[in-house]
């Protein structure tokens, strides 16, 4: 029998991919020129793209920096043979009003006091936000932090907010006796009344008598003199800070078996996601004096940040029940079955899962609420943009477009953008499932 | 819910009230009850004491008095010695306007630029996803004041128009002015009209509907209709004998048609904007505000609309476009049979609660002075009545009854997708 192989017996040695398919040739191919269609768009898109930067850039590389006025800006571009709408940025108005658009009209000489804010800000997130590389000591002075930052900013006496932090050690301390005395439950009722008492009627009349005693404090500084990204940044992070914990009281509410709760609960959760916030604001603007006892009058800046922590912490509220609706039952039952209360098990079994789940969400609101800062310019706070207002409307800069609201623009992103990425980056180091 | 029965010889004690687990969720809630009572109790007096010392105890009488300002962007007929009632409805209808615009320019951007996203198109992809940052990231107000700021800034006034060599020159064949004063386009004019119908009488909500208008929209929607009997028959023939009839010319006709026979009827022409002495005259004029709000809410909420569509269509499992391409569909059948059937149940109810934010986020109308029902009801008659309760309660309400009645229809929409599931 003649061996008739037809079957190769050597194997042939490995070749190259095509030239068309690996390396850059191959990328682009792949990527930006596989069919006739998107070729197509490729180009437009090409086309798009330089034409914007022809006009971006050297709108941007403008030699205005010094100019005191558009007029004057309009003079320099002449000179330089630049005429029209987009021959060149009028930067004098950024280096004119930049400390104005960051402060408002704060005491210029002492913006120490905002900058150290936001600074030990800072410090008091890093052991929330990057537990693994920070000490753990450091957690106390993020507690101490929320006192600490209304007093850097608006100043006045020390003995008010050590007075406030004496409310929780006295509401402590009765809650302790009480409870030794009685039972749980009757003694954090005692605490938590304590404490009220003495915020509501004491702090004020006892802290000005200490003040009376040994004076200590820094100067007082006005809300109305609050303006700028300072007033934006201050409002958002007191309404984030107090609207998650807030947010997820009512989502355990909605979902309660406690059906009066719950009434009150979805009540107010569809009353305030049902209104804008400009309504909302209108009531804190002109509304909420009157709702107070009579001669009340409070901060504007306090009743704007009391409206925008209540609007968000709706808006929470439905993100966390979304986070507890994504859990499976089996979690309920296995705390159950391990035989926790109701609080142990939302806080070691549920709230740590419905949370993580609602990461994204969680962030989405915040970043909605620093956007959302913005709109106290209509109720006439100075924000960024109600200054632009003010800063367009100065004969000087009168005409001035792309610049200003380009700064506003370029900050709130910076700020939105790098929020959104690191709650990617808390939702990679939080995965614990097996994708 | 436990049961409330005693053991024998139990007897109630006061203490069973915090441990029995059979009256505690019951103590709760009374405490709640008792507990949100008192806070609205408190609210409530000290709000009608401080009404009473300001002399303004709550009352609506003040919507019957004449408004006295001027209504410049308005669907109906006002004038400033109309009622501020009225006012407020004139607000109320340009509300529905910008949010109805802004959610079809909303949805057709969003849909474009969701898709887009999704491209294989390493460049095209890449440009939607700066264009979906950019935006979500920058607040909606700057936004709207930026748009406002560039059309006022960079549009040419009317009087660039004039003279025999004009600096400006109107765009679309002559048939569009873009002057910084607002947007002249053709208004529709019919020269046999039929003319309006005037709906409540004297009363200030009264106000006028075009019937030739009534017409068009009746003969448009018969037309779709009978299209749809026919693509619906269509369908049948094609499940019974396996071959499709065509139909196109059909349904094309049975649209047009009868559309092109009413328009005649009526004598419709179009009114084209004319420079007449200092401004533009004829045709419709849409205010710098309008568009301003218009664009600004468009391109925002289509970022968001974008990301909805971008997530459904990538819901959707990769499976069922791999089953769809075995089958033999063609890639536009996968998209148009098997994916977006599947994706529009997801897309849908996120897209509803965006529509739902555009019409809350155009009460910002009042930064660029478009006057919406938060620019009259809770802006200038605010103002002018100093009755700050009544039209802030009203503005909430009427806001409140639009956020139910947009998620009314959501729910609706999920029962009925809910049924076709399984």
């Amino acid at each position: 029998m003649a061996d008739f192989s037809y079957v190769r017996t050597e194997i042939i040695p490995e070749r190259e991919p095509p030239a068309s398919t690996v390396g850059l040739v191959g990328w682009l191919r792949n990527n930006l020129f596989q069919n006739l269609f998107n070729t197509v768009l490729t180009i437009i898109s090409l086309v798009v793209i330089v034409a914007l930067f022809l006009i971006i850039v050297p709108w941007i590389i403008s030699p205005t920096w010094s100019a005191a006025s558009l007029a004057e800006c309009r003079e320099i571009l002449h000179a330089l043979g630049r005429e029209g709408h987009y021959s060149g940025a009028c930067w004098g108005v950024i280096r004119d009003r930049w400390i104005q658009l960051l402060f408002g009209f704060y005491p210029s000489d002492i913006y120490w006091r905002p900058i150290l804010a936001f600074i030990l800000l800072v410090v008091a997130l890093a052991p929330v936000l990057y537990s693994e590389y920070v000490p753990r000591k450091l957690i106390w002075f993020s507690a101490v932090y929320p006192f600490l930052m209304p007093w850097l900013l608006w100043g006045g006496s020390l003995w008010v907010p050590l007075m406030i932090i004496a409310g929780i050690a006295l509401g402590v301390a009765a809650h302790m006796m009480a409870a030794s005395r009685s039972n749980n439950m009757f003694g954090f009722a005692v605490g938590v009344l304590v404490a009220v008492i003495w915020w509501l009627f004491l702090v004020a009349p006892v802290s000005e008598a200490l003040q009376n005693i040994a004076a200590m404090g820094i100067r007082g500084v006005e809300s109305r003199d609050f303006g700028g990204f300072m007033l934006s940044i201050t409002i958002g992070v007191v309404a984030i800070a107090i609207s998650l914990p807030l947010g997820i009281v009512l989502a355990l509410g909605r979902q309660s078996d406690l059906l009066i709760v719950k009434a009150i609960c979805i009540g107010f959760i569809e009353f305030i996601r049902g209104v804008p916030l400009i309504t909302l604001l209108f009531v804190a603007s002109t509304l909420l004096n009157i709702f107070m006892p009579p001669g009340t009058n409070f901060d504007i800046i306090l009743r704007v940040i009391i409206m925008a922590t209540l609007f968000s912490s709706a808006y929470m509220a439905e993100v966390i029940r979304g986070g507890l609706a994504a859990l499976s039952k089996g979690q309920y039952e296995g705390a159950d079955s391990l035989g926790l209360d109701y609080w142990q098990a939302q806080r070691l079994i549920i709230m740590p899962q419905a949370l993580k789940i609602s990461i994204p969400g969680i962030v989405g609101t915040f970043i909605g609420l620093f956007k959302d800062t913005t709109l106290v310019s209509i109720i006439g706070l100075l924000d960024p943009l109600g200054l632009s207002n003010a800063i367009r409307a100065d004969s000087a800069w009168n005409g001035i477009v792309w610049e200003l609201y380009g700064f506003i623009a370029v900050l709130f992103f910076i700020f939105c953008f790098g929020m959104s990425r690191y709650s990617m980056y808390l939702e990679r180091k939080l995965q614990t499932g097996h994708r | 819910m436990p049961e409330l029965r005693f053991r024998e010889g139990e007897t109630f004690r006061l203490s069973m009230l915090i441990y029995d687990t059979r009256y505690r969720s019951m103590t709760f809630q009374v405490l709640a009850l008792i507990g949100f009572l008192i806070l609205v109790g408190w609210l409530v007096s000290n709000t009608a004491q401080n009404l009473k010392d300001l002399g303004k105890e709550p009352s609506f009488g003040f919507l019957l008095d004449p408004a006295g300002y001027d209504i410049n962007q308005r669907l109906i007929d006002y004038n400033s010695q109309n009622v501020h009632l009225r006012a407020a409805f004139v607000g109320l209808l340009n509300t529905m306007l910008i949010a109805v615009m802004g959610c079809a320019l909303a949805t057709v951007l969003g849909v474009l630029i969701g898709v887009l996203r999704l491209s294989k198109n390493w460049l095209v992809s890449r440009i939607m996803t700066v264009y979906v940052e950019m935006f979500r990231n920058i607040p909606v107000l700057l936004w709207i004041v930026l748009v406002m700021a560039i059309l006022i800034e960079t549009l040419p006034a009317p009087r660039a128009f004039r003279g025999e060599n004009p600096e400006a020159t109107m765009k679309l064949f002559d048939t569009v002015a873009f002057t910084n004063r607002g947007v002249y386009v053709p208004e529709p004019l019919f020269s046999r009209s039929l003319g309006d119908v005037h709906l409540f009488g004297q009363s200030a909500l009264n106000f006028s509907v075009s019937v030739d208008l009534v017409l068009i929209a009746a003969v448009l929607i018969a037309g779709l209709y009978v299209s749809g009997r026919i693509r619906h028959r269509a369908d049948k023939i094609q499940e019974v004998t396996g071959n499709r009839p065509a139909t196109w010319y059909l349904r094309l006709g049975v649209v047009a048609v009868p559309l092109l026979v009413v328009l005649v009827a009526l004598g419709f022409h179009l009114g084209y904007p004319e420079l007449k002495g200092f401004n533009f005259k004829g045709g419709t004029h849409m205010r710098n505000s309008l568009i301003a709000l218009w664009l600004a809410l468009s391109l925002y909420t289509a970022a968001f609309i974008a990301e909805n569509v971008r997530a459904g269509i990538m819901a959707i499992s990769h499976g069922q476009t791999e089953a769809a391409a075995s089958l033999g569909l063609r890639p536009n059948r996968i998209m148009g049979l098997v994916v977006l059937p599947q994706a529009l149940r997801v897309i849908i109810p996120p897209l509803i609660s965006q529509y739902l934010n555009l019409t809350k986020n155009s009460s910002l109308a009042i930064a660029v002075g478009y006057m919406d029902i938060t620019g009259t009801l809770m802006g200038i008659t605010l103002n002018q009545t100093g009755r700050e309760l009544e039209t802030v309660l009203m503005g909430m309400l009427i806001y409140l009854s639009i956020s139910l009645a947009i998620s009314l229809v959501m729910n609706v929409y999920n029962e009925r997708i809910k049924l076709v599931e399984r």
